[in-house]
Order: structure tokens, then sequence, then C-alpha cells
């Protein structure tokens, strides 16, 4: 976490999990970015990153996805992963970061 | 039941073999290393087949107390760990993939579209907030969206 102050990045966490549930992780994990409750998955849709009828009561949710965003709100760094166990690590996203501005 | 007759490679490799599955998602998953590709589940599966040939092998020996059950008995353990194995196969390397392709999702040097949402407190944040409020007192150089499964 450090590391992206740094780095000037700041993390944001989004799922369909709702504030309350979001709380209660933030706590458990000690997390201090913002974690962002999209309930009905409306931002997710409008990513098209919906899951359809991926949640535990056929709900739909986020498929993982990360995005590095500018100051200008323009995607820089993209990671769209082919199979759910395989994600992007800090140490990638921090040596994309270091080109920002 | 005596102890020196208890069929222990078979039973090892039964109890390895539900180790190796769980420890999957409760401990390598944790680490970036172990998860992207599970080398270290499939290293213990391996080892639990090794144990569960030479439990098959002691099962069918003649010289069994139990002929028939302990045919029976190795047989279905073995069976069993085997459907544990090709599950963890299919989980990891089927399940995963079956994700949307995103199409339309937003892609490099476009611009991503605007939201509000409320965070951990119910306070609604936009990106365009996330982007601007200082991080140690300097503007952020980017925020980093990481959208995820969650925990329902």
């Amino acid at each position: 976490m450090s590391k992206f102050n740094e780095a000037g990045i700041r993390p944001v966490a989004i799922s369909t999990d709702t504030s309350e549930d979001s709380r209660k992780l933030a706590q458990s994990q000690g997390y201090t970015f913002p974690i962002l409750s999209d309930h009905s998955a409306d931002v997710i849709r409008r990513y098209d990153l919906a899951h359809k009828g991926a949640g535990i009561n056929g709900e739909d949710i986020a498929r993982p996805a990360e995005f590095l965003i500018d100051s200008t709100q323009t995607a820089v760094w993209i990671n769209l992963t082919e199979n759910y166990w395989i994600r992007a690590t800090p140490e990638q996203v921090l040596d994309v970061a270091k080109l920002l501005k | 039941m005596n102890i020196k007759r208890l069929n222990w490679p078979l039973w090892t490799g039964f109890l390895l073999t539900l180790a190796a599955f769980l420890s999957y998602f409760f401990i390598f998953v944790l680490f970036p290393f172990t998860r992207d590709f599970p080398w270290a589940n499939l290293v213990l599966f391996v080892i639990a087949g090794v144990l569960l040939f030479m439990g098959l092998r002691r099962g069918f020996a003649s010289d069994r107390p139990h002929p028939t059950r302990s045919k029976i008995v190795s047989s279905i353990v073995s069976v069993l760990s085997l459907a544990v194995i090709a599950m963890f196969v299919f989980v990891i390397f089927v399940g995963g993939r079956s994700l949307p392709a995103s199409k339309g999702a937003p892609q490099v040097g476009q611009r991503v579209p605007e939201f509000s949402l409320p965070d951990t407190t119910g306070k609604t944040v936009s990106l365009n907030e996330l982007l601007t409020t200082p991080i140690n007192g300097k503007a952020p150089k980017g925020v980093l969206l990481v959208f995820y499964r969650g925990y329902w």
C-alpha cells in the first residue's frame, strides 16, 4: 500500500458486495484503500465486465479486471485475465505506474 | 484392526489428495507464485498418486487378512482420490476460464466511463474525486481500478 502511495497511485476496489460487507472485509484485512459497492452491477455493466449469473444467487457479478487510469481519466494499462485464478501482481502495476507523469 | 495390517500407503495417499486439494484454496491461492500455476498442488497430487498406487497393490496382495474387503476398500479409495484430482484440474484449468470476453471494456488509450459509487461508509465517491483527492498532499498520478468477484 505504501508503495502505491509513493507511486502516486490510488488503488480502488469495486465489486457487487454491499458497503457493509466491504466494510467488514476492510476491517478484517486492514485494507485502507477505497472499496466501492456496485450492488446493482450498473457500473460493472457500463465497463462490460459483468459475469452474468455467476453470483451465489445467480446474480451478475464482476469478472476480475484491472485498469490503470491516468489523471485525464484515460486507461494506460489493462488486465483482463482469461482465468480467474491468474491475476495481476502489484509489482506489474507498479512497473507500469512508473511511466505516469 | 491390527496396525501392521493397516494399508497405510492407501490412507496416506487419500489424505494427501484431500490436503493437496484444500491447500490451494486456503494457502497457495494467497501467493501469486503458487496461485497462477498450481505447481505445488500438482507435486502433492503426484506424491499422493504414488502412495495410492502402492496402497492399491497392497490392497490386491494375496496375503491380506480380508482379501475381498481389502480389494473393495482400496479400489473405492483410489477412485475417490482420482475424482478429487480430476475435480481440482477442472476447477482450476477449465472452471477458471469460464469468463465473458468483455469486448466492450475500455481499452488502452480510451477515456473510461465516469461513475459514482458508495464506499464502505456509504458515502458516494466519484471517479473524478478519486483522481483528484491528494495522496500524501500530492495530486494522484493515477487510479488503479480493481474489479473483483466479491464474497457475496
